[in-house]
């Protein structure tokens, strides 16, 4: 058969592309997305594999087909031809790659204003140090609920979505990082969390600060990620579409146990956030009162059981677990070991 | 004086390898000899390179079990720390700046040796010991903060060793800048006096582009590390938030070198990778300018993208965007080099051999890092993966794909010219397949793995992960596998291989032009350029292509 060679490298290259674009969309290499800026930022990576996809095959094939096509025969001798380079073609290759990554810059740019990278308030340099400049205290600040949400305290990160800027966020929570834990408090209605609990396709603004080291927030479904800065505070914000429970995880190595420093982010339907937040303010009345009654009692009239009870509660201890543990080790005999 | 013949008098016959100048004794002094100091360069590499990939081997042991349960989390941190210490300030720094460019700058340019001899052997001395100070902290608390060492961490936890992993990187980096000095005035002032900027072999011109790098870049980390260290001894607050310093600042100090430092590992082998392709492929290079100047350009590039590490961190969106463009610009300059590359050898006659199927791997899983490099330029996406294990594969794919290989590379190419004797091709070329396996097994599947969620540094990970961190695991056995032919190959080669001749490539630089190994000054009378570097190539046959096309 004698097809030209020009039809055989137009036909590679219309088989290349094609490959390409199917690849693109179809890696499946993402988690799920639950925000729209996730879909977003999907399909920046959707183009960059694509682009990506036919580079590699295109570089890969050349270096496979050089190897077969131009290797030296056993007993073979002279040199190739002694072409020094092509002017034209040099250029080509310089112009292609930078139209290319150029138009990924400018993809990228608007991707970045979509997700509100861009949100003036999010990125004021003269209120970067919103925090007090006494760090110790960054936990005490943060139980106390900070004033946050309003434009004046504002911190590097990223911001509202165009459409949303200027306005306060539906749902405001402080995140406290800390070796090796989150603590979410939500100052607007009173309730501290060790995970984060979101309404979904509402608004959620997270003011972030950390207590020792550096941490980063990462969700990876939202494909989000802020550093977690003791003494600056950071800020991610961000509306969920997607209802579901979602790992969130540090990302900045920040010691040993770096690897376990992980919780969920809970996305509840309005109703269920409801029901949450009830349970949740009920619990702390519930505290409260046994603060109250503590107090008011004499614990040293009260059993050991009786007077731990609540905080056993609390801690999700069943009072059959207790007796088992009665059972297999005698409480009363180890005290008095301890004792002596 | 008349002009000489380049080639030298082959009186000896083909078998009789030329006396070794230098015994193994020469290798343990202060010697000034350039050639010496090479070998030293690399010999030291090595054992670090091993020591490193036993480290290596911890971590993805560690990490075949979801549970931290083969060390403690703490330990994983200071090995991790170690690693990457270790890979990059003992073994490819000194592997690509001090044992190539040392051993071949003065060949290539036709000089006796370098510009300053003693500096040179100074610059080397600083490192063994230096290198055993740091394998000495690990018995003593060692650094857990990554190589990176960001502060507050580094601040609070292993102190000794942070204490001596901040006097390390001192130490080494003004070995490293005593380098630079050396081989920029060498490539400015040393070229015999016929050779110009435009005939020089393209390693000089990555060198001098690497050279820049090391005298700019290494002064700022410095500064850093002397802070850090302040911070660290005498309780000051330059980076430490309890007190009111920023620990951003010395993110922005230690990345204004830790990026160029990216190029100062990988131009040298852009370098090696222009040597060795036209040679076997018996092709001039396609485009000498353009891959010289565009070695300049990534050097000063190289300059102006730091703050890509730092896309997370506390910077302001038009300081994301200003080094997301500068970093996109910069895989213009390395695809010249890439096209240009793989034009080389487009209508060659290529020689399958070791050297030539090392930079083939090279370019091939080079690309693959300069594509990720691209993806992770774009702050959207970059958002997403920095951090994770996508990171961990890029900067593999840079540094083993890229540096690694350059350096297997460079070392098949070169182990004629240094012994005198071939390498066993069967073994080389097994040690490449193990090589190049081994590599894509344990690095490929993490761009998944950082996708999906995995983070970077982590001892403990989700379940879900264990599948692909088998499949790393494994794979990074058979890398590990793949050093042992090496090793064997080379070291018996070097005594009992086939004798090579002075010139076994028919290679036209001036580092072939000499006998092999090289002898104590190089050339017996100074040679005269009479080719190009890369004159190469049939004109008959480039008159049929050109009347083909």
């Amino acid at each position: 058969m004698n097809i030209p060679s020009s039809i055989i490298t137009l036909l590679l290259g219309i088989g290349l592309t094609l490959v390409s674009l199917w690849y693109g969309q179809n890696h499946g290499l993402m988690p799920v997305a639950a925000s729209e800026e996730a879909g977003h930022i999907d399909g920046l990576f959707n183009a960059m594999m694509t682009i990506s996809t036919g580079l590699f095959l295109l570089v890969q094939g050349i270096i496979v087909y050089c190897a077969i096509k131009f290797r030296r025969k056993p007993g073979e001798l002279g040199d190739g031809a002694a072409i020094e380079g092509n002017v034209p073609l040099e250029i080509l290759w310089t112009a292609i790659p930078a139209a290319v990554v150029l138009w990924i810059s400018i993809y990228s740019f608007e991707i970045y204003n979509e997700m509100g990278g861009f949100d003036p308030s999010a990125n004021d340099m003269h209120a970067m140090h919103g925090m007090p400049a006494g760090k110790g205290s960054a936990m005490a600040a943060t139980m106390d609920g900070m004033p946050q949400g309003s434009p004046m305290i504002a911190a590097l990160g990223v911001g509202a979505s165009p459409e949303n800027q200027g306005k306060p966020a539906a749902v405001n929570v402080n995140v406290l990082g800390l070796q090796y834990a989150w603590i979410f408090t939500y100052p607007e209605i009173n309730v501290t969390s060790g995970e984060l609990h979101v309404p979904v396709g509402k608004e959620v603004q997270l003011n972030m600060n950390a207590q020792d080291v550096i941490h980063a927030v990462w969700i990876p479904q939202l494909r989000l990620k802020q550093d977690v800065i003791p003494g600056t505070q950071t800020q991610l914000r961000f509306t969920t579409n997607k209802v579901g429970s979602y790992p969130l995880r540090c990302a900045e190595l920040c010691g040993g146990y770096h690897g376990s420093m992980v919780t969920q982010m809970i996305v509840h339907t309005p109703e269920e956030y409801d029901t949450w937040i009830a349970s949740q303010q009920q619990s702390a009345q519930a505290q409260a009162e046994i603060v109250k009654k503590t107090i008011a009692m004499n614990p040293a009239n009260l059993s050991p059981g009786k007077y731990l009870a609540p905080y056993a509660k609390e801690m999700g201890v069943k009072p059959e677990m207790v007796r088992h543990l009665h059972q297999q080790h005698d409480m009363s005999k180890s005290i008095a070991s301890v004792i002596k | 004086m008349t002009a000489e013949l380049t080639i030298p008098n082959q009186t000896a016959p083909e078998d009789d390898v030329v006396i070794h100048h230098r015994t193994w004794k020469d290798y343990f002094t202060f010697s000034t000899d350039h050639k010496v100091i090479g070998i030293q360069y690399f010999v030291t590499g090595f054992i670090f390179y091993i020591i490193g990939g036993l480290l290596a081997e911890g971590i993805r042991t560690e990490l075949a079990t979801p549970d931290a349960d083969l060390v403690d989390p703490s330990t994983y941190n200071s090995m991790f720390t170690m690693h990457g210490t270790i890979m990059i300030f003992l073994w490819i720094v000194p592997a690509g700046t001090g044992a190539f460019a040392n051993y071949l700058l003065p060949l290539m340019l036709g000089a006796r040796d370098m510009a300053f001899p003693k500096l040179n052997a100074v610059a080397f001395w600083i490192i063994p010991p230096t290198g055993l100070l740091l394998i000495l902290s690990f018995f003593l608390g060692p650094a857990q903060a990554g190589w990176t060492s960001y502060p507050p961490l580094s601040l609070l936890t292993g102190k000794v060793g942070e204490g001596i992993w901040i006097m390390t990187l001192l130490l080494l980096g003004t070995s490293s800048i005593l380098g630079g000095i050396n081989f920029f005035t060498t490539i400015l002032k040393m070229r015999i006096p016929s050779m110009s900027m435009m005939q020089m072999p393209l390693f000089c011109w990555a060198m001098l582009a690497t050279s820049l790098l090391m005298l700019i870049a290494t002064p700022v980390l410095a500064g850093a590390l002397i802070l850090l260290s302040f911070d660290l001894i005498a309780g000051t607050a330059f980076f430490n938030p309890v007190g009111g310093g920023e620990p951003v600042v010395y993110q922005h100090m230690f990345w204004f070198y830790s990026h160029p430092a990216v190029y100062i590992m990988v131009l040298p082998f852009f370098g090696v990778i222009s040597e060795v392709i036209p040679v076997h492929c018996r092709k001039p290079i396609f485009g000498y300018g353009a891959i010289a100047y565009s070695s300049m350009v990534i050097s000063f590039l190289g300059l102006i993208v730091w703050a890509h590490h730092m896309f997370t961190s506390g910077t302001p969106p038009w300081l994301r965007m200003f080094f997301m463009i500068t970093t996109m610009v910069i895989a213009v300059p390395t695809g010249i080099k890439i096209f240009g590359w793989l034009a080389t050898m487009w209508g060659g006659k290529i020689n399958l051999n070791t050297p030539m199927l090392f930079a083939m791997g090279f370019i091939s899983t080079f690309v693959i890092g300069g594509i990720t490099g691209v993806m992770l330029a774009a702050v959207p996406f970059d958002i997403h993966v920095h951090d994770t294990y996508f990171v961990v594969a890029h900067l593999h794919y840079v540094l083993f794909g890229g540096s690694v290989f350059g350096i297997y590379t460079g070392i098949y190419h070169w182990f004629p010219k240094v012994t005198g004797r071939h390498i066993d091709e069967t073994w080389g070329k097994i040690h490449f397949a193990l090589t190049y396996v081994g590599f894509n097994v344990t690095f490929l599947p993490m761009h998944v793995l950082g996708l999906q969620g995995m983070p970077r540094r982590i001892a403990m990970y989700a379940p879900e992960f264990q599948g692909l961190n088998q499949v790393c695991t494994y794979g990074s056995y058979v890398l590990a596998i793949s050093t042992v032919p090496f090793l064997i190959n080379a070291i018996y080669c070097a005594y009992k291989g086939k004798p090579a001749g002075s010139n076994p490539w028919n290679a036209l630089t001036l580092d072939w032009q000499t006998t092999s190994p090289p002898e104590i000054e190089n050339f017996e009378v100074l040679p005269v350029l009479t080719t190009g570097p890369y004159d190469y190539g049939d004109t008959e046959e480039e008159e049929k292509e050109l009347t083909a096309v």
